[in-house]
C-alpha cells in the first residue's frame, strides 16, 4: 500500500542524498593528481590465481571467462564513478582497517582464501566501484552481476552478507585494501 | 488500486465455496451470514508482499505474551515474550533475559496478561513504547516498539491482582493500576471475615520518564477493600483525572458470585492525580515498607539487571482531602471508558440493562459544590443526579466496554448477547448493532480510547469460538473479528484465530510504528560486557569451574567451532555475539544436552547460555535459526573431559586457522 511505497521513497531519497553528499566530498578533495585505472595488461596470472581455487568448473578455465573484462565492470550499485589518489591515504586506510577488523574478518583474510576472496591486490583485478557496490549492494550484486555470480559459484555458494556499512565506510576499507 | 481489481479475482472462487460447502459446514456463523462474502474478503486481502494498515497489539492472557498481528488482514507476525518464558527467543532462558522475569515472589516466569497500552503524546497514541499489565504476579511491562522486545518490567507492591492497568495519562506522564483484589495491607494473616474492616485496595501511579519511557512507582492510594476492575485516564477537560471502576462495594470475602452483587450501585473511583502527586511533592504521604523489583534491559550491554525497591509512598484518603471521589455507578460496573473529548465517562455495568455516562463538567461541579450522597472511608460519594450525562436505555446484556470513532460515535461490547452496539454520545441513541461470535470481551477501535481514533474499524476480541473453526478437540482457537465501521451499518468482514486469549488489544496506524523499527543492534555500540567486536577475539577463558567461551556466529560457521578441555561439572557460559549487521538475519545457538533453552541472537546482540555438560564426551552445537544455503554446516563441537581431567583448553576454527 502507500505506507511502503512512501518508505522506498523516503529511504531511496535518503540514500540519494548520502551519495551525493559522499561524491560531492570526494570532489572536493579530489585536487591532486589522479590515478585512472590500471591497464588490463597484468590481469592474466590474477584470474589464473582465483581460477585454481575456484571449485573447478572446466567452462571457467577455457579461455573466456566473466573476469577478462573486469575493467569495464563497476558493478551494480550507488557508486557509479571514482577515481582514486595516486597517493594512498594512509589515514583513512588505517580507519578502513578497523572497520575490516570489526565487520569483515569472519569471512575474509587479507591475503588469504577463507570463506570468501582474498581483498589483496583485488584492484588487480576489480574496478573500485565494483568493490564498493560488492560492499554495498552484495545481494542485487550476486545475483546479477557477472563477477558476483560467478564468484558465488566459485566460494561454495556462500553469498556475501549485508554487513550495512555506509558509503563512506566502504570507501575508507577500500583504501586499506590498497595497503595490502 | 488493487483493491478495485479484486471483487472480480474473488468472486468466483468464494462462490464455489458458498454453493459448495455451506450444507456440510454445520457453521452457524460461516461465511453464509456475511452479507457481500466477495466484498468483505477484498477489504481484508493484502495482496502478497503489501504492508498492512495498521498494526494490532493483542494480549496473550494466560499465555503471558502479546500477539503482534497486521490489519486488515489479521495475519500474525509474531509473539512478543512479555511475562513468560519463551523457549522460541530463549527470553527468561538467557542470562542476559532473565532478569526481567525477577519478582519479590523469586523467578516468575508466566504471567495473565490483559491490557496492552500505547504511549500517547497530546493524548494521541505515537508508537513509542506499548506497556502491558502482569494480573497474577502483579507487574507491568514495556515493550520498545523500536525492536519489538521487552525492556522493562516493574512490580507493583501492596497489590494482589493487577487489572485494572496499565493506562496511559494523555502525555504518558504516567501509567496508573489497580488492584483487583483487596487484601490486608501490609498482608498478614487475617480472616476474609473480617474482609470489611481490614482489607484494602490500592491505586498506584507510575511515572514515566518522557524520554527514556523507564518508569517508577510515584505513589500509592489507599482505599475501601472493593474490587478494583478496569480503569481508564482522562484527556482534555479530565486530563488530571484517572477512573477505576469497582465492584464487590458489599465487601463480601466469600461466594462474590452472589454476595457482590447485592448493592444497585457500585462506585467509578475518580482520582484526581494532579492533586494526589502535588501532594507527593510537597513530601506528604506515608513511607511504608514494601519489596519489589524494577527490572530493566540495557541496550547497550544488552543485557537486564534487577533493583529492589524497599519503600513506597502512600496517601490515605482520610488525611488528604480531595484526591479521589466515587462516582455511583449501576450496576457492578466493568469497563470505564471515557471519549475523545474527554468530557463523557462511560460506565458499563455488566449487571446493569442501561449504560450509565457521566459528566466530566458535572462531576467537577459536584465536587465544588460538595454535592455528596455520603463518605467511605475520607471518600466522598458525589449525587448520582448530579453527575450524569445520559443513559443509553436497554442496549443489550451484560454491557462491558466501549470503544468511540472519531466521528462521535460509541461502541459497546456485549458478552451476554455477544454483540457490539454502536450508538451515538450526547443523543444517546442506538444507531446500529452487530452480533459476534462468541461471548466478545473487550473491543478495539484503533486509537479508540485516545483523543484520536482511527475509526475504520472495530476489532471483537471473543472468548468463544465454538463452531467457527476446525474442531481441536475441547480447547479451540481464541479468536477475533474484524468488523468494517466506516459506514452507517458495521460489516463483518473477517475472523481471525489468536494466540492465547486476545483479551484486549490495541491498533496503530504501521507508519507510526515503521519509522522507528530498529533494523538490527549496532556492534560497535554492543557494550555487553563479554561482546566480541571480531572473530579474532573469540577465545575460551577458564576461572576455576567457571569457563567463558567469547563466540562470534555469521553465516555459516561459528568462532571456536571447536573447544576442548571443558571438563564434566564445569559451568560453561556461551557468549555468543552474531556478528551480521543486516536486517533479519538472527542466529541460533543450541548444545545437545542443554536443559534450558537455545538462543535466538539478533544480529549486533550478545546473548548467554549456560550449560553444565554431565558427562564426557562430545557435544555438537549447532545454529537454529536457518540463515543461509550452508546453514546445515553451522555447527561446532566441544569435547568434553572428565572431571579432573588435565587436558587443557584449546580452541580453533578451520584447520590452519587456529585461533
Ligand atoms: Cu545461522
Amino acid at each position: 500500500m502507500h505506507i511502503q511505497s512512501t518508505f522506498t521513497f523516503i529511504s531511496s531519497l535518503g540514500l540519494m542524498l548520502m551519495a551525493s553528499a559522499f561524491f560531492n566530498g570526494c570532489g572536493g578533495n579530489n585536487e591532486s593528481p589522479t590515478q585512472k585505472l590500471q591497464a588490463p595488461a597484468a590481469v592474466a596470472e590474477d584470474e589464473e590465481e582465483e581460477e585454481t581455487h575456484s571449485t573447478g568448473k572446466a567452462t571457467e578455465t577455457a579461455g573466456a571467462s566473466v573476469y577478462d573484462n573486469w575493467y569495464t565492470n563497476k558493478g551494480i550499485g550507488p557508486v557509479k564513478n571514482l577515481t582514486l589518489s595516486a597517493e594512498i591515504d594512509q589515514a583513512l586506510a588505517a580507519e578502513g582497517e578497523k572497520i575490516f577488523k570489526e565487520k569483515c574478518t569472519s569471512c575474509h583474510k587479507p591475503d588469504k582464501r577463507f570463506i570468501g576472496p582474498a581483498p589483496k591486490g583485488v584492484l588487480e583485478r576489480r574496478t573500485p566501484e565494483w568493490v564498493m557496490n560488492m560492499i554495498l549492494n552484495p545481494e542485487k550484486m550476486v545475483k546479477e552481476d557477472p563477477i558476483a555470480k560467478q564468484l558465488l559459484l566459485d566460494y561454495n555458494l556462500s553469498p556475501m552478507a549485508n554487513q550495512n556499512l555506509t558509503e563512506e565506510e566502504a570507501r575508507k576499507v577500500l583504501e586499506y585494501f590498497r595497503t595490502l | 488500486m488493487y483493491k478495485k481489481m479484486l471483487p472480480l479475482l474473488l468472486a468466483l472462487p468464494l462462490l464455489f465455496f458458498i454453493t459448495s460447502c455451506s450444507e456440510y459446514t454445520g457453521s452457524k456463523g460461516g461465511p453464509q451470514a456475511i452479507s457481500g462474502v466477495a466484498d468483505a474478503a477484498s477489504k481484508v486481502y493484502v495482496p502478497p508482499g503489501k504492508y498492512d494498515e495498521f498494526y494490532l497489539f493483542t494480549s496473550g492472557g494466560f499465555n503471558g505474551q502479546m500477539g503482534v498481528y497486521g490489519l486488515p488482514s489479521g495475519r500474525l507476525f509474531r509473539v512478543i515474550p512479555v511475562f513468560s518464558v519463551d523457549a522460541e527467543k530463549g527470553y527468561g532462558f538467557s542470562e542476559e533475559t532473565k532478569s526481567l522475569l525477577m519478582t519479590s515472589y523469586g523467578f516468575m516466569p508466566w504471567d495473565d496478561a490483559h491490557h496492552p497500552e500505547l504511549s500517547q503524546t497530546d493524548g494521541i497514541t505515537d508508537g513509542r513504547w506499548i506497556f502491558i499489565n502482569g494480573n497474577n504476579t502483579p507487574r507491568i511491562a514495556r515493550i520498545d516498539l523500536s525492536t519489538f522486545e521487552t525492556v522493562e518490567t516493574i512490580e507493583i507492591p501492596n497489590s494482589a491482582g493487577n487489572h485494572g492497568s496499565p493506562f496511559t495519562t494523555q502525555n504518558t506522564e504516567y501509567v496508573i493500576a489497580s488492584t483487583r483484589f483487596s487484601v490486608p495491607i501490609p498482608q498478614a494473616d487475617i480472616s476474609t471475615k473480617d474482609f470489611a474492616t481490614r482489607y484494602k485496595g490500592t491505586i498506584t501511579m507510575l511515572k514515566v520518564d518522557p524520554n527514556t519511557g523507564e518508569m517508577s512507582i510515584h505513589f500509592q492510594i489507599l482505599c475501601p477493600g472493593f474490587d478494583y476492575d478496569k480503569a481508564h485516564c482522562g484527556k482534555g477537560p479530565s486530563h488530571g483525572w484517572a477512573f477505576f471502576t469497582s465492584y464487590n462495594t458489599e465487601q463480601a470475602g466469600t461466594l462474590k458470585e452472589i454476595e457482590a452483587s447485592q448493592n444497585d450501585k457500585d462506585y467509578i473511583a475518580a482520582v484526581n492525580w494532579k492533586k494526589a502527586a502535588e501532594y507527593i511533592d510537597a513530601g506528604k504521604g506515608e513511607e511504608m515498607t514494601v519489596t519489589y523489583y524494577h527490572n530493566i534491559m540495557d541496550e547497550a550491554t544488552q543485557t537486564a539487571t534487577s533493583r529492589v525497591i524497599k519503600s513506597v509512598k502512600v496517601l490515605d484518603p482520610l488525611k488528604y482531602e480531595g484526591i479521589i471521589y466515587y462516582l455511583p455507578t449501576p450496576k457492578s460496573p466493568h469497563g470505564v471508558d471515557v471519549d475523545p473529548s474527554g468530557e463523557y465517562i462511560v460506565g458499563n455495568g455488566k449487571l446493569s440493562t442501561d449504560l450509565t455516562v457521566h459528566s466530566t463538567t458535572r462531576m467537577l461541579k459536584a465536587i465544588e459544590n460538595k454535592a455528596y450522597e455520603k463518605v467511605i472511608d475520607g471518600i466522598p460519594v458525589l449525587k448520582y443526579d448530579e453527575i450524569v450525562a445520559g443513559v443509553v436505555k436497554q442496549p443489550g446484556l451484560g454491557p462491558l466496554h466501549t470503544e468511540f470513532d472519531e466521528k462521535g460515535n460509541a461502541y459497546t461490547s456485549f458478552f451476554i448477547s455477544s454483540e457490539i452496539v454502536k450508538w451515538k454520545l450526547g443523543t444517546w441513541e442506538i444507531l446500529d448493532r452487530i452480533p459476534t461470535y462468541y461471548s466478545i470481551g473487550h473491543l478495539c477501535v484503533p486509537g479508540g480510547d485516545s483523543r484520536k481514533p482511527w475509526g475504520k474499524y472495530v476489532i471483537a476480541l471473543n472468548k468463544i469460538t465454538k463452531d467457527r473453526y476446525l474442531p481441536t478437540g475441547p480447547e479451540l482457537t481464541q479468536s477475533a473479528q474484524l468488523i468494517d465501521i466506516s459506514g452507517e451499518k458495521m460489516q463483518l468482514l473477517l475472523d481471525f484465530p489468536t494466540v492465547g486469549e486476545p483479551h484486549y488489544a490495541q491498533a496503530i496506524p504501521a507508519d507510526k510504528v515503521m519509522p522507528r523499527t530498529k533494523k538490527f543492534y549496532k556492534l560497535e555500540e554492543n557494550k555487553h560486557p563479554h561482546a566480541i567486536k571480531s572473530e579474532d577475539e573469540a577465545k575460551v577463558v577458564r576461572d576455576g569451574k567457571i569457563v567463558h567461551v567469547y563466540m562470534a556466529s555469521i553465516r555459516s560457521h561459528f568462532t571456536p567451532d571447536n573447544i576442548e578441555g571443558i571438563r564434566v561439572g564445569d559451568e560453561v557460559y556461551f557468549h555468543v555475539t552474531n556478528m551480521e549487521q543486516d536486517w533479519d538475519v538472527p542466529h541460533g545457538f543450541a548444545i545437545m544436552g542443554a536443559q534450558n533453552a537455545e538462543l535466538l541472537i539478533m544480529p549486533g546482540q550478545t546473548r548467554t547460555l549456560k550449560w553444565i555438560p554431565q558427562n564426557t564426551g562430545v557435544y555438537p552445537f549447532y545454529c537454529t535459526d536457518f540463515c543461509s544455503a550452508l546453514h546445515q554446516e553451522m555447527q561446532g563441537y566441544v569435547v568434553v573431559s572428565p572431571q579432573g581431567s588435565n587436558k587443557p583448553l584449546k580452541w580453533w576454527t578451520g584447520s590452519d586457522n587456529a585461533l
